[in-house]
């Protein structure tokens, strides 16, 4: 299976939570939250993220990639170990289940760029910045290999199959993280294939998304005036890669991306007092191609912390719920009350309003 | 007088049997093809169809068809050939013509179709859903810094450059006052008044009736400089340097002086009854680094509003486009080879310049591969003949279009193409006063602005059926059209999928 197809368009079930705390969750409560959720995914795909699962690696980019082929495998671990030290390298660990039958072959590797590389092209680029242009790359170049994660101590894992299945198969029950998302995909044009499940990622940026990114096309030409490349060529994609623009890139607050993307209506922000007004005009004529038009509801994790986001009219759903130090969200109420029967406040976030919910802070909306 | 070989283009029938003889279509003729001899006859030779007097005579008796004469049949040597050596061969002349390119290239727009939503994601409903449209033109900055306060509020650091509001991605095409009547000028600047958009003045100045409008006036400099002065600089909300017309490119302009009157005179600030050659060139601009000068000038001379530079769509139109963004220009307006014109040589406008619609892809992808996209704005013009042409632009990678002659034809134009004789029987091309007052600016303002709510709710009923609630998300979104019998070379340029990928 290669990325040589359409765009996907994707119903799908979202999960995610998030100790503040920082206290590490076991695999088992995401995956028992995502499980009910069947009816939102046909088995062609489901993920998860999780956030602290690499502590003894926590300084080093842990790269996560898929193999279609030795070949595929070859030519990027020579690309890997030229330009960067790899501090392990092993076989994603998995076992076959009673439906993942086929699946490429599954690497990751711990690893920090090389003070002196020999890549000529980025080579005087700093850590995260060449990072990126490796993962776009390999997707881009390597026939047959994606980095599927490639952020410090976190990972991606996903795969054509319902989520207890992908869950099973990468035995994620071992795994242990204070930040978790997990998404069960409903793919309804294209067939679902290992690289097209979400999440989507890129350095610690993740994204699962329930929906259709409408504006899919100018956001992918947007992104390629700064180098990206959308070669998943699925509409999720794009998000990821645009908070890292906006975020990593333009230093812009997590907040005022999520303004920019889901943006304010005009008569709304024609009704702010002026420097507001000319605030929120500038977002949106300044970054007017990032917005994402169409349904979605997007849980997007970072090293940080867990935002939950809904298109400006809300065509999605997200539900979100508090507990302690606990913060969930989720397509259903029914995904939360699985492993939260009672919290102590459950909302239903507004259209285009973010839900922001950082490590070791009580700020959230 | 030696015999002319050329045959009328159209015959005047009248139903003489139910005609009243009320004379009104004679004095709706502007072009004295009608007159009366006891009953209404008429001088074919003088016919250019422009309907005046079907559309005024009360009994409806009048029919205009084109002339059934046949030629013997030449598939080389079309009619069109024909006439035209003939009329070369009697004036020794360019033949000249008004409005655009009427040849039968492939038009591009009608080979293009857009996506619509099914199931996953839901098209929108405009009418009950908000459907924004809004567009600013002008220079916006890479990225934004900003300062957050600790109750959520947000206010920029910097001071952005100025822009320039659209309410719909629409503007009005330069059309000089000379070219067109003070009315039609009037209305245009009502209409952009009402619907929150702009218009040009063209390249003849700006009427001081039309002062209080200067809110919704994007002025020329042009090469002529008719009407260019510091307080004209100052009312208009931008300037646009003009460099080149789709219609005519590398061809100058001309005001026969039997059109500069008074007010005229006044306005561009020529004597009375002299000609107004504006030329190709510049005479101050022969090459890019002058054109760096003069739009800096300019911007210091008006406290730096947005500068907008013409051109005509030519072979090599994207690097020029790419050398006039980093001169500094803040919009861009291109100019297809269909664009009207009030007067042009015949052989320029039916064979110099480029389609629209390959210029505009070229040059979206030039200023996005160099990174230079967000420096300027593309206003998209020439020959935008409906609100279906406007929305393939735009998701071509115009930020706005701008009409022109369907503006006219709004007003009562039925492009008969005789914009350059001067006799418009409607009153829009037209300095004639007695031709000029039949256009009533009120009238003419509601027509254009029903016209242009029109399109405003086709482009929303269109961005709803994408699923899409803002115009800024089709803005070069390719991905949302198709190409249905256009060759491989074609859709690469124009970077859309044939149908059915």
């Amino acid at each position: 299976m290669n990325h040589n197809y359409q765009k996907d368009i994707s119903g799908c079930g979202l999960s995610g939570l998030i100790s503040r705390s920082k206290k590490r969750i076991p695999g088992e409560v995401i995956i028992k939250s995502i499980c009910p959720m069947k009816d939102r995914g046909n088995g062609l795909g489901a993920g998860f993220a999780a956030y602290g699962i690499y502590p003894d690696y926590s300084d080093y980019y842990a790269f996560h990639i898929m193999y279609d082929h030795g070949t595929a495998k070859d030519i990027a671990e020579s690309f890997i170990e030229a330009n960067y030290e790899i501090a392990k390298q092993e076989r994603i660990p998995h076992k076959k289940t009673e439906n993942i039958v086929y699946h490429p072959m599954l690497y990751r590797y711990f690893v920090k760029p090389k003070d002196k590389r020999p890549d000529s092209q980025f080579a005087e680029l700093e850590g995260d910045d060449f990072v990126v242009r490796t993962v776009m790359n390999i997707n881009s170049s390597i026939e047959g290999a994606y980095v599927f994660s490639s952020g410090k101590n976190m990972g991606a894992f996903k795969g054509v199959g319902f989520p207890s299945e992908i869950a099973e198969f990468y035995m994620l029950e071992d795994y242990a993280g204070y930040i978790w998302t997990a998404h069960n995909r409903f793919p309804t044009n294209t067939p679902g294939w290992w690289g097209g499940a979400h999440p989507f990622t890129l350095l610690d940026w993740s994204i699962v998304h329930n929906g259709e990114i409408s504006s899919y096309g100018i956001n992918k030409r947007y992104l390629e005036m700064f180098g990206y490349s959308c070669t998943l060529l699925t509409d999720t994609e794009v998000v990821a890669y645009l908070f890292d623009l906006m975020v990593r890139k333009h230093g812009i607050s997590f907040n005022i991306a999520c303004k920019a993307l889901a943006a304010p209506f005009w008569k709304d922000i024609d009704a702010l007092p002026e420097e507001e007004r000319e605030a929120y005009t500038w977002l949106r004529m300044v970054y007017g191609s990032a917005l994402l038009n169409g349904p979605f509801a997007i849980l997007f994790g970072h090293s940080n912390g867990l935002i939950g986001l809904n298109d400006r009219i809300k065509l999605r759903p997200l539900v979100c719920a508090e507990n302690g130090d606990m913060v969930y969200m989720a397509s259903e109420e029914s995904a939360i009350r699985e492993i939260c029967p009672k919290p102590e406040r459950v909302w239903y976030p507004r259209a285009g309003e973010p839900v922001i919910v950082n490590l070791n802070s009580d700020e959230k909306n | 007088m030696r015999k002319s070989y050329l045959i009328p283009e159209f015959r005047v029938e009248i139903d003489h049997t139910r005609c009243r003889r009320c004379k009104r279509c004679i004095m709706n003729c502007s072009y004295e093809a009608l007159s009366f001899s006891d009953r209404v006859v008429a001088d074919h030779f003088k016919c250019v169809a422009c309907h005046r007097c079907i559309v005024f005579c009360p009994e409806n008796v009048i029919t205009v068809r084109k002339n059934p004469v046949d030629f013997k049949e030449s598939f080389n040597w079309t009619n069109r050939h024909r006439l035209d050596i003939w009329k070369q061969a009697e004036t020794g002349g360019i033949p000249l013509t008004g409005m655009g390119n009427d040849l039968p290239y492939q038009i591009i727009w009608d080979h293009l179709v857009l996506d619509a939503c099914q199931v996953t994601n839901p098209s929108i409903d405009p009418l009950r859903e908000p459907m924004e449209l809004r567009t600013y033109l002008g220079k916006k900055p890479d990225s934004l810094q900003f300062e957050e306060t600790a109750d959520g509020k947000i206010k920029l650091k910097e001071k952005p450059p100025k822009n320039i509001k659209l309410e719909m991605p629409v503007v009005f095409s330069p059309m000089s006052y000379g070219s067109i009547s003070l009315n039609a000028h009037k209305a245009m600047a009502m209409t952009a008044k009402e619907m929150g958009i702009v218009m040009h003045t063209g390249e003849g100045g700006l009427h001081k009736d039309l002062y209080d409008y200067s809110d919704y006036m994007i002025v020329q400099c042009a090469s002529g400089r008719f009407g260019v002065h510091a307080e004209y600089l100052k009312r208009g909300i931008a300037v646009d340097i003009k460099i080149g017309q789709g219609a005519k490119p590398g061809i100058g302009g001309h005001l026969p002086g039997e059109k500069v009157g008074l007010d005229i005179s006044k306005t561009r600030m020529i004597p009375i009854g002299t000609d107004a050659l504006s030329p190709a060139p510049h005479h101050d601009i022969y090459s890019i680094e002058d054109l760096r000068q003069l739009i800096y000038a300019i911007k210091e001379a008006t406290n730096y509003k947005p500068v907008s530079v013409k051109i005509a769509t030519v072979h090599n139109v994207a690097a020029i486009v790419s050398g006039i963004v980093r001169a500094g220009a803040d919009i861009v307006y291109l100019d297809g080879f269909r664009g009207g014109t009030g007067a042009s040589p015949k052989i320029v406008r039916d064979h110099v310049g480029i389609p629209l619609e390959l210029a505009l892809a070229a040059v979206d992808d030039r200023l996005r591969e160099e990174g230079i996209r967000n420096q300027a704005s593309i206003i998209a013009a020439g020959s935008i003949r409906s609100s279906a042409d406007a929305i393939k632009a735009i998701a071509l990678g115009a930020d706005a279009v701008a009409i022109g002659t369907a503006a006219l034809v709004a007003i009562g134009c039925r492009v008969c193409q005789t914009c350059h004789m001067g006799k418009c029987a409607w009153g829009i091309a037209t300095q004639r006063p007695e031709l000029a007052r039949r256009l009533d600016p009120e009238i003419a303002a509601e027509r254009l602005i029903n016209m242009l709510k029109a399109w405003k709710f086709e482009i929303k009923e269109v961005l709803g059926s994408l699923g899409l609630n803002a115009i800024e998300s089709l803005r070069g979104s390719r991905e949302r059209l198709r190409g249905i019998g256009l060759d491989a070379q074609t859709l690469d340029i124009l970077g859309v999928k044939p149908a059915g990928k």
